[in-house]
């Protein structure tokens, strides 16, 4: 059950992030998740909406650079050593997680995690071994 | 600084004289080209120009002029007018896309190079009891060898170094006490950086000259290199295609470039391709006179001058080319390597995951020129993690180092993010005037 995540390249000035959401907001597009690797020159947002296809064509008819990614998202009890239990599981496996972020909904309830893995199969093969709780597209945008 | 001149009888010659000799050697250039390169006997034959209707220099406005495509399109030997078993050395600069811009010597040229390049090596006080520290690159580029070979036939002492290693330099620079320093101008005022860096004190070095040249630089720049190396520093003209360094040389005198008027017959031609009179600016036409391995007729240089030959007070009697600050077309000059924006166009086209929209920004921090290069992405993205554009990134650069010769930064922009004007980009940023 993965889900799609899209990643677009944002450069690093300002005013360019501002340019961005705004587009999303016009669209009527809402940002579920929302994280940013930066860099000097510039950042990649990831983040996951409901209609990513739709969100996609909008993206890049306004002339942005976006892929979609297939990532995992699963849910982590809000407690501490919620996530490093899963990180255990997948460093056991040999399993290179490429970046992960986490989000919360409503107050007391589990963390949501989103990670990109190496080998996605792989992951999701051994966590669902391990009964952790997968969330879908659907799921995450009604959470 | 002593006035040497290395070959009175040639470098004195009266101005008649001058005419007589490239009336002479323009006739027998004319007939050479066109009994044996088949280009120039298609342009010449095009324009019903014949070998026999050119009797005296002035005749040099029927003839064709040469492009450096034209040198691209006969890649590598077609613009030969030598058979191969006569050339015996080749030396290459950067063309407009990815290939090189050839040149082939025979003998008789290298010798009447070495001949120029000790000329000018001699307007720069350079004599048999100098140490010249030729930091110019060895190699295709014409800048180390040519300077060599000048200096040689001087009987000065050569100190090959070539270019790089700053440390080394400044080491051999003071040990061997070099007199004079042959190297593009950016690459001194590193080496003034350097030995301010390290607090050399300039009187342990024994440098009076320096013979600079292969990129255009300001006379700001020259009163930066005098005072801080304590040294008279020159100007030098030359390009591959006809030859090398020594084409033309600054005499003390400072009123312009002595152009070799006994090998060159040097125009200026208005954007009609019109000659213009002395001294009035446009652009410079080389043809070669006596080159035998790649004789170019009216060759485009696209660097903007103006020629006087009112007498010069140094004694020597050939035309003077002004100092070239700009050049007509859009090549760049980045630490004496010719860079064409299309080339570097050529280059981006080759990797995927950009858009052929680039913007380059040349600038000088400090002493060296600086380039980055801007790209846009293209519409889809290539991966999603830091690393991945960061291999994008590193593989740009690799690229540009390899096909245009030039180490640049890169920066990475979002599609349709930089400058157009009137659709199209503004492929150049110069900060460096």
């Amino acid at each position: 059950m993965y889900v799609k995540q899209i990643s677009v390249f944002i450069e690093n000035s300002p005013g360019k992030l501002a340019d961005f959401t705004r587009l999303l907001g016009d669209n009527g597009i809402d940002l579920v998740s929302l994280s940013i690797a930066d860099t000097t020159n510039f950042g990649i947002l990831r983040g996951i909406v409901a209609d990513y296809e739709k969100a996609v064509q909008i993206i890049e008819s306004a002339g942005y650079t976006v892929c979609l990614t297939d990532v995992l998202a699963v849910t982590v009890p809000d407690k501490p050593g919620g996530l490093a239990d899963i990180l255990l599981l997948l460093s056991e496996n040999e399993i290179a997680i490429e970046y992960l972020y986490s989000f919360v909904r409503n107050k007391g309830s589990n963390a949501l995690i989103v990670f990109r893995v190496a080998d996605i199969d792989k992951a999701q093969d051994i966590l669902r071994a391990h009964h952790v709780n997968f969330l879908s597209q659907e799921e995450i945008c009604n959470v | 600084m002593e006035n040497i001149i290395f070959n009175p009888a040639a470098e004195t010659l009266s101005r008649d004289e001058i005419h007589e000799i490239q009336s002479r050697e323009l006739r027998d250039v004319t007939r050479r080209v066109y009994d044996n390169v088949p280009f120039y006997r298609k342009k010449m034959d095009a324009l019903g120009v014949k070998p026999e209707d050119i009797k005296t220099a002035e005749d040099i406005k029927y003839l064709p002029f040469t492009e450096k495509s034209d040198l691209r399109d006969n890649y590598p030997f077609g613009l030969f007018a030598a058979p191969q078993e006569q050339i015996v050395r080749v030396h290459a600069s950067s063309g407009t896309t990815g290939k090189p811009t050839v040149a082939g010597y025979t003998q008789y040229d290298l010798d009447m190079w070495a001949e120029l390049m000790a000329r000018s090596l001699s307007c720069a006080g350079v004599n048999k009891k100098s140490i010249v520290h030729v930091a110019y690159g060895y190699g295709l580029f014409t800048g180390g060898l040519g300077a060599h070979y000048g200096a040689e036939r001087i009987g000065a002492t050569v100190i090959p170094v070539s270019g790089g290693n700053t440390q080394r330099q400044l080491m051999l620079l003071k040990d061997f006490g070099a007199t004079a320093l042959a190297c593009t101008p950016s690459y001194a005022m590193n080496l003034a950086d350097a030995m301010e860096r390290e607090g050399m004190d300039m009187s342990q070095l024994k440098l009076e000259a320096g013979v600079f040249g292969a990129e255009p630089w300001s006379e700001h720049m020259r009163e930066q290199l005098e005072t801080r190396l304590h040294i008279k520093a020159f100007d030098v003209y030359g390009l591959t295609e006809m030859m090398g360094p020594g084409v033309a040389m600054d005499c003390v005198e400072r009123c312009g470039l002595h152009v070799w008027e006994d090998h060159f017959l040097p125009e200026i031609i208005d954007e009609d391709l019109q000659p213009l009179p002395r001294n009035t600016e446009g652009e410079l036409v080389i043809t070669t006179l006596t080159k035998q391995g790649m004789p170019l007729l009216r060759y485009r240089t696209h660097d903007l001058s103006s020629l006087d030959d009112r007498p010069c007070a140094c004694g020597r009697t050939h035309v003077r080319m002004r100092r070239v600050k700009a050049r007509t077309d859009d090549m760049l000059i980045i630490r004496g390597v010719n860079v064409f924006p299309s080339q570097i166009e050529h280059s981006l086209l080759k990797i995927p995951g950009i858009a052929p929209q680039y913007q380059i920004v040349v600038d000088r921090k400090g002493s060296l020129d600086t380039v980055e290069v801007q790209v846009e992405l293209d519409r889809t993205l290539i991966g999603d993690t830091v690393r991945d554009l960061e291999a994008l990134n590193k593989r740009i650069v690799g690229q540009l180092a390899s096909d245009v010769l030039i180490s640049c930064q890169v920066k990475l922009c979002q599609p349709g993010s930089l400058p157009r004007s009137e659709g199209k980009a503004k492929r150049v940023i110069d900060n460096r005037k």
